[in-house]
């Protein structure tokens, strides 16, 4: 066990040493040479959710009858941001970091992961953010927010199994940059994240259904109980209020996995010739 | 095909220590893409068309050695040999095709030096990042962080950023990294020559010391056989993807030594076929007219009175009209006395003949002159026009030389030729 345990940690040591590093370096590179630096990084999201707020909620009146809506909006908004920060730059991140991986012996995983976990450090700030908005909208939080870790974690595995998925492949194709530009669109007007999902579910018949099914991609899914934990437990449909048959409340969730599993395996087979094919 | 030569005698010390680093029939290919393949429609057609879209290379083949605890393992050959494959493979940066690389202990590569250093971070940051990426923990740089800056000698430095840095003093931070990095197997690739003398000799000193120390290996590629026979213990030499020589420093150097001459003169022997190839025909000949000599009937100094009498020979079997154009070069006073004109002398029969003329030489004062024959077709769309198929220069013209008591020598022309009179008052 003692053994198995010293294995583990130089196995993974080294990875974390070079995650650390090179999220370090992205970070502070990020706002480098301009005059508010790391402020920026909360000055951003900030300013973005008040156009996005002036937008949506005021000209637009997207709403679904609830007082807080507008800050649900901003949730969704900010949660699949996280995707897409995630995957824009997960996707390029291995021939980005070409020159690092053709002179040094290291993880490439690691490059994926940094550019993931510098997304998710821009979310947790975004969290921040929507939090301030939550409390001037006077928001009741709830014993749910507690679960609201786990649903993050989730959505995070599976943005990573889809990075992973692209970053492959964008080795070889090229083209799946902008294959995924315009399937990344595909995936955001079919979740119920701009317009609420009962805009879709009222039109009834074809629709319905539809929206129902809408809930069993694994983004939605784990966006909608994002919202629904953080926010508004009341109102938010999420695959536990919207099924009662519990094979089909795990179908999200077995696709998630599936995701990861296939960007971790697609990922492994293919990076060992990652050196030598860029 | 590891050819274990007589070792010397500094080198069987270190056999008797454990191997830390082994390559047992290691071979490597590389696909090189014929067209470029990163687009989904090029892989598409490829696919269609049944083409493979590439070439396989090979680049090692079957390589084996082992090297020791406390070795200064040296690996040379000339480029494209295969090196920085291997080294590459020894970093685990490329991975073998078939057999097997181990490595025990720390092994730090440094194919390129500063890797990752970024210019917008500072000094001291990217010694950090860097030494992240060679694997060692903030606490385990900081234990080596004033090393690193005192060798490099740019302890005031150190929180400006990179970009302000000179090269030369990027150079030294990255070499000091490298250097400095606390490994047990060093991979050093064609670093050293960097820094100015100074820096160099600290490089020196510092290599002098590793190779003392019995727990540090250091494995050298380099092009350099002088930092070859002063450091390693142990070399060898690959030759198109294969080891042709391993053992004592000496044997190594001096194959690798023929091995460049061998290739120099081949080389140059190469270039001479090529030249001599060209050169088949003499100056001004080519293949179309591959005679043409102007000659004298004999060989002496000719009086005002002689008439010059000279043969040409040509050999020309293209069908058509073609001339004999000749000038008369002034080789003293420079210039040209006289030229016969393009067209003015036809030839009328193909093939090799000798054609022969005289001029006289009366007109002219003391002098050396040269004549020079071209051979002339009429120019396809401007029949009055000729063009020159080939001129006979350097030994294909001749010399003649005139001397002559009744002669000056400042003016070209006699007074036999010309003279200038006086006039009355000329008539208006």
């Amino acid at each position: 066990m003692q053994e198995l345990v010293t294995k583990f940690k130089a196995r993974y040591d080294y990875a974390w040493v070079v995650l650390q590093g090179l999220v370090k370096t992205d970070f502070r590179l990020r706002y480098q040479g301009s005059f508010l630096g790391v402020a920026w990084s909360v000055l951003k999201p900030l300013m973005t959710f008040c156009v996005m707020y002036v937008v949506f909620g005021k000209f637009l009146r997207m709403s679904d009858g609830t007082p807080t809506y507008p800050v649900v909006l901003l949730l969704g908004i900010s949660s699949w941001q996280f995707v897409t920060d995630s995957t824009n730059v997960g996707l390029r991140s291995v021939v980005d970091r070409g020159d690092l991986l053709r002179k040094i012996h290291f993880p490439n995983y690691i490059v994926v992961v940094s550019a993931t976990v510098g997304a998710m450090i821009s979310f947790a700030i975004n969290l921040g953010v929507v939090l301030i908005f939550a409390l001037f909208a006077r928001v009741q939080f709830t014993w749910r927010v507690l679960l609201l870790p786990l649903n993050i974690i989730e959505l995070y595995l599976v943005t990573l199994g889809i990075t992973l998925i692209m970053a492959t492949m964008y080795v070889y194709f090229r083209d799946i940059a902008h294959i995924w530009d315009v399937l990344q669109q595909l995936v955001f007007y079919g979740m119920p994240i701009i317009y609420p999902l009962s805009y879709v579910t009222n039109r009834g018949g074809l629709y319905a259904t539809l929206a129902r099914l809408e809930l069993l991609n694994p983004f939605a899914q784990a966006i909608q109980d994002i919202r629904h934990n953080f926010i508004a437990p009341e109102t938010q449909p999420t695959i536990w209020n919207q099924y009662h048959n519990p094979a089909v409340k795990v179908i999200p969730f077995a696709l998630a996995v599936a995701f990861l599993w296939l960007g971790v395996y697609l990922f492994r087979r293919n990076s060992r010739k990652f050196a030598e094919v860029m | 095909m590891s050819v274990h030569k007589t070792m010397t005698a500094k080198s069987i010390d270190f056999m008797s220590n454990p191997v830390v680093l082994s390559a047992s029939h290691v071979s490597k290919s590389f696909k090189l893409p014929t067209e470029q393949a990163t687009g989904l429609k090029q892989a598409c057609i490829n696919w269609v068309k049944g083409i493979k879209g590439y070439k396989q290379q090979q680049v090692l083949k079957d390589i084996s050695f082992e090297v020791h605890q406390g070795e200064f393992f040296g690996i040379v050959g000339r480029n494209g040999g295969g090196k920085s494959t291997l080294l590459k493979l020894i970093s685990q940066i490329y991975y073998p095709d078939s057999g097997h690389i181990n490595v025990s202990g720390k092994l730090v590569p440094f194919i390129e030096l500063g890797v990752g250093f970024n210019p917008e971070l500072t000094g001291r940051e990217n010694v950090y990042l860097n030494g992240a990426l060679l694997g060692f923990t903030h606490e385990e740089v900081d234990a080596m962080y004033d090393d690193i800056v005192e060798f490099a000698e740019l302890g005031e430095f150190m929180d400006q950023k990179l970009k302000n840095y000179s090269s030369g003093m990027q150079v030294r931070l990255a070499f000091s990294v490298a250097i400095k990095a606390q490994g047990d197997i060093l991979v050093l690739d064609e670093v050293l020559a960097v820094g100015d003398e100074a820096f160099q000799r600290k490089c020196d000193d510092f290599f002098t010391e590793i190779r003392k120390d019995p727990t540090k290996t250091v494995i050298l590629v380099t092009h350099d056989m002088n930092s070859v026979k002063k450091y390693c213990t142990r070399a060898m030499m690959i030759k198109d993807g294969e080891v042709v020589a391993i053992g004592d420093t000496e044997t190594v150097t001096s194959r690798y030594t023929l091995a460049n001459l061998e290739a120099e003169k081949k080389e140059q022997e190469n270039n001479r076929a090529q030249l001599e190839a060209k050169r088949q025909y003499p100056n001004g000949l080519n293949e179309r007219c591959p005679v043409l000599r102007t000659f004298p009937l004999k060989e002496s100094i000719y009086k005002s009175s002689d008439t010059f009498q000279f043969g040409v020979e040509y050999q020309f079997d293209e069908p058509g009209d073609f001339y004999l154009a000749i000038a008369m070069h002034d080789i003293r006073r420079g210039g040209i006395t006289y030229d016969t004109g393009a067209k003015t002398i036809k030839m009328e029969q193909h093939g090799r003949h000798t054609v022969y003329f005289e001029l006289p030489l009366n007109l002219f004062n003391n002098g050396e002159f040269r004549l020079f024959t071209s051979l002339r077709v009429p120019t396809p769309v401007d029949p009055n026009n000729t063009d020159m198929v080939a001129v006979a220069v350097d030994d294909n013209a001749c010399t003649f030389v005139i001397r002559d008591d009744r002669n000056r020598d400042y003016a070209l022309l006699s007074d036999r030729a010309m003279t200038i009179k006086q006039i009355d008052k000329p008539a208006e």
